[in-house]
């Protein structure tokens, strides 16, 4: 659910890094945190466990520039990864306006990616958001070990497995040494705020 | 008194603020207490309550008086150790009913799904 400010002339959006425990969700936040400068990100906030693992979810909020007159704002969330934390992941999606999967490109994670997968659009579907007109992107990261002796699955398989019925924008990424993170976050950062304006002027429709 | 008080909404985005404090992150300071807020309506939940509306956090010298308004909003009060938190309830009290049914009017007026903006000017 954006938040509007008039007074503010700023849009909040809330975009949440769903995926797998391990796939990197929290790896591509710190990323993001470590390349952006000072004036447009705030502090980033993490809840995890000392093993490395999010407990409740990690938060950054970025300003993203202005958009006819109104600046926008987003926070990025990201999920507990593993299957026992549903509760949380329910919690941390209240709101959500926009998704990023992250998908564990390593062979060994892909029937967890498609379990993840379906946990989204169950916990989307349970708050009366479809997972087809949600905005969401995928991201295959971990391509960096492509070439090393851990075994990947080739872009193709992933692109089946998750996005054959969905078909929606996807990057192949390296969370851990940058690639495709400021894409991916470019992408999901269009498509909310296309879609925050396209019902912005329904409401307004409606009300006329 | 109270030095700060912000309103925010149950995903964690603020609304509105009202205080002196420059030093305080209070983006994440909403996110956070709409995280806090949602993990104690699950314990409430495993309890038999439908939630607790209000909660309360002691610090050394700041405390923070976080209470529902409604099924939407959150109002987080920040307050010294030299005001008595019997005085925040009474003030938090008397304002509740009448912010209660200013919000109500402005999400009934909206008539909000799930995805719909939030307004606020």
């Amino acid at each position: 659910m954006p938040f509007i400010n008039f007074s503010k002339d700023e849009i909040q959006c809330k975009i949440v890094y769903y995926g797998a425990g391990f796939c990197g969700k929290t790896t591509n936040l710190q990323y993001i945190y470590g390349r952006t400068m000072e004036d447009i990100k705030g502090k980033m906030v993490s809840i995890d466990t000392k093993g490395d693992r999010t407990l409740f979810f990690d938060f950054l909020s970025l300003s993203l520039g202005k958009i006819r007159g109104f600046d926008i704002r987003v926070q990025l969330y990201t999920v507990p990864g593993q299957v026992h934390y549903d509760a949380t992941r329910k919690l941390v999606l209240k709101g959500v306006d926009g998704v990023v999967f992250i998908a564990d490109s390593l062979k060994v994670q892909r029937k967890k990616n498609i379990e993840s997968l379906i946990n989204l659009a169950k916990n989307l579907a349970e708050k009366g958001v479809s997972i087809r007109s949600i905005p969401l992107v995928i991201q295959y990261n971990k391509r960096d070990l492509d070439g090393t002796d851990s075994e990947i699955l080739p872009m193709d398989i992933l692109e089946k497995d998750l996005n054959s019925m969905l078909k929606v924008p996807s990057f192949s990424a390296s969370a851990l040494k940058g690639t495709g993170v400021f894409e991916t976050l470019r992408e999901i950062s269009k498509l909310v705020v296309k879609d925050v304006s396209r019902k912005v002027m329904l409401m307004d429709k409606q009300q006329k | 008194m109270a030095h700060s008080v912000l309103l925010i909404d149950r995903s964690g985005q603020l609304i509105a603020h009202e205080g002196n404090t420059p030093e305080l992150d209070i983006i994440s300071l909403s996110a956070l207490t709409a995280a806090n807020f949602g993990a104690t309506a699950e314990i409430a939940r495993m309890l038999g309550e439908e939630e607790f509306t209000l909660l309360f956090h002691k610090g050394k010298c700041e405390n923070v008086y976080f209470s529902a308004i409604g099924e939407h909003v959150i109002m987080v009060t920040l307050f010294d150790d030299k005001t008595s938190l019997g005085l925040i309830r009474l003030q938090i009290n008397k304002i509740i009913d009448e912010l209660s049914k200013i919000l109500s009017s402005i999400f009934e007026k909206g008539r909000l799904k799930p995805s719909e903006p939030i307004r606020s000017s």
